[in-house]
């Protein structure tokens, strides 16, 4: 491979790790407004979030990204930058899967310990911030670790629509050299390294927060 | 936004063959992934350290790397090598393998979860480590994991469309197909979209109905 090549595929692994930031924010971001509204005393609020949860799991990150392309701009006259359009998909369908984990950690917090925020005549605001998420979130730092090396390997699917992202790169140097084993291991060899890191990275989080619980 | 019925209509012979087509792709795949995990968990049970540490680095490797980039490397790489198979055939061995990487861990969990009193009475009564495996450990550790292997067969679902990129005529294949030949992308692709929301449900309940048989 010639330095142009390799030069290629770093401009690759670069848009990857953008996607992969941008969505994981809107994805953290949706998580937690649609895990905490499953917790709502209103069940509108509950039913809506539900709702959600149900569409954005039940069909494909690949039909939601060929959606957000193809139909999102006639339909409503959006055209989104290629880099947006596949944040958009991807943040809110993981986010969706996202809002499970933080639904399920904000269940599995002791009810005395809500109790005893009514019993403080703390507001339901000041509940989630002072009780409820202090205890909640470190157990959802596992969880959330295996959902981001799901998303980074969400990321590939824009390759398909045509974003110069890792996968896409891969492709490129395959049509340019003719020859496909050399790249695409080189190709898995950086996503295993990128979800090496995010792994250890997690696990780092999970214990700084874990120190901050008293037990 | 404007929707025309007449291009629903239009699609819905296309729709068909490509609804086939992923559900051959997901039973396929679904019975590739379960055996071959069942393959890496007795693999990684074994008690040399030189099959289990290859088969560990391997599946953590697939486990982490994107199904779409493996679908490429088998698509172009297995042909270099002298092994041409048909994209469907290549499909589902991707996605299969993908997969058992994920149902090897809830093999694992399920044959952990065999209470130890088990494999004592194995002991007890002598018997051979194959009959142990297949008539005692298996029949329970398999009962207890179904709801967890339902899950992945849904999640298989939701990848199938991939095979898309390797030329293959799912349902998005066949959507993406009518809306380049008929320059109608609203209609194909949302008609897919609910049909993978139904057929997701549907599954759900399937496996729902299975998992109150099985697990008693």
């Amino acid at each position: 491979m010639t330095s142009g090549l390799w030069e290629l595929v770093l401009t690759g692994t670069w848009t990857t790790i953008q996607l992969l930031v941008l969505s994981a924010l809107l994805a953290a971001v949706v998580s937690f407004v649609v895990g905490v509204a499953r917790t709502h005393r209103l069940w509108i609020v509950r039913f809506a979030a539900g709702f959600y949860t149900e569409v954005f799991r039940g069909t494909s990150a690949l039909v939601m990204i060929f959606w957000v392309f193809f139909v999102l701009p006639p339909a409503f006259g959006w055209q989104l930058v290629p880099l947006w359009a596949g944040t958009l998909a991807l943040g809110l369908t993981y986010g969706a899967y996202g809002s499970e984990i933080v639904r399920g950690a904000l269940n599995s917090v002791d009810p005395a310990q809500r109790e005893g925020g009514i019993a403080l005549s703390f507001t339901p605001w000041q509940r989630m911030r002072l009780i409820l998420l202090p205890q909640a979130v470190p157990e959802m730092i596992p969880p959330f670790s295996n959902l981001l090396v799901e998303l980074l390997k969400g990321t590939a699917l824009v390759s398909i629509m045509g974003m110069g992202d890792l996968a896409f790169s891969g492709n490129l140097v395959r049509l340019a050299l003719q020859e496909s084993a050399e790249i695409y291991t080189y190709v898995l060899l950086i996503y295993f390294v990128i979800a090496f890191l995010l792994t250890r990275l997690m696990r780092g989080l999970e214990q700084r927060l874990k120190a901050g619980v008293a037990r | 936004m404007n929707w025309d019925w007449e291009a629903v209509r239009d699609f819905m012979p296309q729709f068909w063959d490509g609804l086939l087509v992923t559900l051959q792709a997901l039973v396929l795949g679904s019975l590739i992934s379960f055996a071959l995990g069942l393959v890496w968990t007795l693999l990684m049970r074994t008690p040399s350290r030189w099959v289990r540490w290859p088969v560990g680095v391997f599946t953590e490797f697939v486990r982490n790397t994107p199904l779409l980039v493996q679908l490429f490397f088998l698509f172009y790489v297995l042909p270099e090598w002298g092994l041409t198979f048909s994209a469907l055939t290549t499909g589902v061995f991707a996605i299969g393998l993908h997969y058992s990487t994920y149902t090897m861990q809830v093999y694992r969990a399920g044959i952990e979860a065999v209470p130890a009193g088990q494999w004592e009475a194995a002991t007890a009564l002598s018997l051979p480590t194959v009959r142990t495996w297949q008539v005692v450990i298996l029949p329970q550790a398999v009962r207890r994991v179904v709801p967890a292997l339902g899950n992945y067969v849904i999640s298989m679902l939701k990848d199938t469309p991939l095979l898309m990129a390797i030329t293959v005529l799912d349902m998005l294949g066949q959507a993406r197909l009518f809306s380049q030949e008929h320059f109608r992308f609203t209609e194909p692709l949302t008609v897919i979209g609910v049909a993978f929301i139904l057929v997701s449900y549907l599954a759900s309940v399937l496996l729902r109905t299975l998992e109150r048989r099985l697990v008693r």
